[in-house]
């Protein structure tokens, strides 16, 4: 089990209270889509997809965007058991959509280059760190109950 | 043809706008590197990498020089980069996930410097760009089997 120290929970939460969900969660899956394109065949159903105005301007992207980073923030309220509170959403992943992992360290990567660009400030080596420890950790929980 | 040239114009205009401080934010992404993964620093332990370390700064700027020269030979990466090559493979033996891992703390030291041109389109041409340059520098990343690290993007 992945242990946070309170300076790194602090930090996340620091960070987090800034965070337009919305906005950040909308961004960060047109750019998995956009720079990993083979990630647009889980996202058929979505529409238009051929370009970076369409991708960025989708709705159903951005909505799905949002749906994805609430379940990031409510991860976030319980860092002590990712695994527990990822639990459906790793059998959701594996069973019905067949997803592999290594898309969710790429979509974690995604969000870090987000949240870079709206706070460059916040955003030293010391805080991308503590990030990638939690998005690498929530990678982990979603793939942990693949079979 | 390595790069379409959509993405080599985008990379290039970039790279035109970032002048002569390409090493400040190759530096920055090293610093970045030490810091979120630390075993990284296997490398450098004859340097000293505390923040603001001018040996640091020295090899960011290596860094930034190497990228330079890859941008203006984009036809010919393999050949342009084959000391390089030799050195990290055959010399350093650097497991070629660091280079990966170098380049996402790079993306997000000009993610943050240049948000406004940080498009996602500009996102795409650079990790095509990159990537063109870690197959020449580790063509051993893409071996089968090779385990991605914990972290790792690009």
């Amino acid at each position: 089990m992945v242990h946070f120290t309170s300076e790194e929970k602090a930090a996340v939460a620091s960070l987090w209270a800034k965070v337009n969900v919305e906005a950040v969660g909308g961004e960060s899956l047109a750019r998995l889509l956009i720079v990993y394109p083979w990630t647009q065949r889980f996202f058929d159903s979505f529409g238009n997809l051929h370009s970076e105005s369409a991708i960025m301007g989708n709705p159903k992207v951005k909505a799905h965007g949002k749906k994805v980073l609430n379940s990031f923030g409510n991860a976030i309220k319980h860092m002590d058991d990712l695994k527990g509170t990822f639990a459906d959403l790793s059998e959701l992943h594996c069973d019905k959509l067949h997803v592999d992992p290594e898309n969710f360290r790429l979509l974690g990567n995604m969000i870090l280059i987000v949240l870079a660009t709206h706070f460059s400030k916040e955003f030293t080596p010391q805080m991308q760190a503590t990030w990638q420890k939690l998005t690498n950790a929530m990678a982990n929980a979603l793939a942990h109950k693949y079979h | 043809m390595v790069l379409a040239p959509a993405d080599r114009a985008a990379v290039l205009a970039l790279w035109r706008k970032l002048g002569t401080n390409v090493g400040i934010y190759t530096t920055e992404a090293l610093e970045r590197i030490f810091v979120a993964f630390p075993s990284s620093k296997t490398y450098f332990l004859h340097l000293n990498l505390s923040p603001g370390s001018a040996q640091v700064r020295a090899h960011g700027q290596k860094v930034a020089e190497a990228l330079s020269l890859a941008m203006n030979h984009l036809d010919d990466l393999p050949h342009t980069l084959s000391a390089l090559r030799e050195l990290h493979t055959h010399k350093l033996r650097v497991d070629p996930v660091f280079f990966k891992l170098l380049c996402h703390c790079l993306l997000v030291t000009l993610a943050r410097h240049y948000p406004g041109d940080f498009s996602p389109n500009m996102h795409a041409s650079l990790v095509k760009f990159l990537s063109h340059v870690i197959s020449a520098l580790a063509p051993s990343s893409g071996q089968i089997g090779s385990v991605v690290a914990e972290g790792s993007c690009v």
